[in-house]
């Protein structure tokens, strides 16, 4: 009976002992372990794969990033000419073309855009609409919708026939793209170009054209662009269109995205870059350039 | 008779590990600031979890990196992209211990503890306003974290934009856990 009194009371001490010890120590690990539970439940809602690309175009492809709700985009596109103008045209650099554009978030899945090209003095609207984000275990890629209307406004003398409604052209890209790791991101872009009015009879004015993108990460703040418009056919004998590429390099500052680009297309904006490129990169029809944008945000993070 | 008092010790011992009270949320609110020649940059954090045990002098905090909201979505997605790497190191926690118990009313209290970011852990001493009424447990508390003690790299063309001390300012409401 003595004996199992003491072995109750060495157990007790022990016991009493070891939940102090424990205490002591690991109280807030502990603590930490319960709220580790919870979070997990915030992660799983959190799980949105973000930054897919850099800026809201590769070179002149759209990508699936848009100014999210209430943030405003100023972007300034720039095509010298061609490089092979030699030292006379100064390397292309006395030809310029410049589109300016304003995009504008309307929900976070919603952003309209408008621009003017100097390019045949060209008006262009826009939306893009997020169909589909990306999530880390749910969804495997992101989908956007993206059309542009544009209508060129430049006189021609000998056409003064020629009325906004044969002016119009309209362009709608799907938008699909994946984020595969840190570093590369991947876009699939099923296009449709529509003209009111095309040169000649034989030219058909519903082009199809599958373009292809990808951003490979160099460093943090540095990215690698390629962009290829897949052609199929001659749908546009009169204008001999070729296919267009593109190649940039991605800076990014805080507010800013550099991207110094070359591409064997002067236009920046579909229908443009799609079908009305006839340069070839064999040839030296390379047009050097860049995009400039700067993001202005307004959104006030909500107060309590 | 033994066994009975040897139950009773048992049971005694339970209740006492019961009656340890956490205060717990998972609405705390954690903001960041940075002031610069250049800029304000701000972000809240509204979905932080806390829990606090003043019997026991313990608490805990833990928030996704991914929960901080900014003004400009941009700014967000650099945040979480490059100067984060949210996607590498998703969570912001500290684990620490009060020097001085919580009474009914205002506690002002110091902290020791671990905080740790970017899966790196630096101890933290700070004061904190602890205030417990209505069993709800009111804390708030400030503190500066340095961004090389993280290894938070700030590039060269930036480096007037950010401070390299950022301003943390922490307030939660904590209620009355129930134990299961």
């Amino acid at each position: 009976m003595i004996t199992f009194k003491r072995i109750a009371i060495v157990m007790l001490v022990l016991a009493a002992g070891a939940s102090s010890v424990f205490s002591q120590d690991s109280t807030s690990v502990d603590l930490l372990n319960q709220l580790n539970d919870s979070i997990g439940k915030q992660a799983a809602e959190m799980d949105d794969v973000n930054s897919i690309f850099k800026a809201t175009q590769i070179v002149n492809l759209p990508t699936v990033e848009q100014p999210g709700r209430n943030n405003l985009q100023f972007i300034i596109m720039h095509r010298f000419g061609k490089l092979d103008g030699g030292l006379y045209q100064l390397f292309g650099l006395d030809n310029a073309t410049i589109r300016f554009g304003l995009d504008y978030g309307l929900t976070d899945r919603l952003s309209i855009g408008i621009g003017r090209s100097s390019l045949d003095k060209t008006y262009d609207a826009s939306f893009k609409y997020k169909l589909l984000q990306q999530r880390e275990h749910k969804m495997p890629v992101a989908v956007s919708l993206n059309e542009w209307a544009t209508v060129q406004t430049i006189k021609y003398d000998d056409k003064p026939y020629l009325n906004a409604k044969y002016r119009t052209a309209y362009t709608s890209q799907l938008l699909i793209a994946r984020k595969f790791n840190r570093n590369l991101s991947l876009e699939v872009v099923p296009t449709w170009v529509h003209y009111n009015l095309v040169p000649t009879p034989e030219d058909q004015n519903d082009v199809f054209l599958l373009g292809l993108a990808g951003r490979m990460k160099l460093t943090k703040r540095l990215s690698l662009d390629l962009e290829y418009d897949l052609l199929p056919g001659d749908p546009m004998p009169s204008r001999d269109i070729k296919p267009s590429f593109g190649v940039g390099l991605d800076i990014e500052t805080g507010g800013h995205v550099f991207q110094f680009v070359f591409s064997n297309s002067q236009g920046m904006i579909g229908p443009y870059y799609l079908t009305e490129t006839n340069g070839t990169w064999g040839n030296g029809d390379i047009y050097f350039g860049f995009n400039i944008s700067r993001a202005f945000g307004w959104k006030k993070t909500k107060a309590k | 008779m033994k066994r009975l008092f040897f139950l009773i010790m048992v049971l005694a011992l339970i209740s006492v590990k019961s009656e340890a009270q956490s205060y717990f949320t998972r609405g705390g609110q954690i903001s960041f600031f940075s002031k610069s020649p250049v800029e304000d940059i701000k972000a809240e954090n509204h979905q932080v979890l806390a829990i606090i045990d003043p019997v026991r002098h313990k608490l805990a905090f833990n928030l996704l990196i991914k929960g901080f909201l900014f003004e400009k979505q941009l700014m967000q997605d650099h945040f979480n992209e490059d100067v984060m790497e949210s996607d590498r190191f998703p969570k912001a926690t500290f684990t620490g211990s009060m020097k001085e118990g919580v009474k009914e009313g205002l506690n002002h209290v110091h902290l020791t503890g671990q905080l740790t970011i970017r899966g790196i852990t630096k101890p933290l001493n700070t004061m904190a306003d602890l205030e417990l009424k209505n069993q709800v447990l009111h804390g708030n508390c400030q503190f500066k974290i340095s961004l090389a003690d993280y290894k938070i790299k700030i590039p060269a063309v930036l480096k007037n934009n950010i401070a390299p001390d950022i301003l943390v300012t922490v307030n939660v409401d904590c209620k009355l856990m129930q134990k299961k």
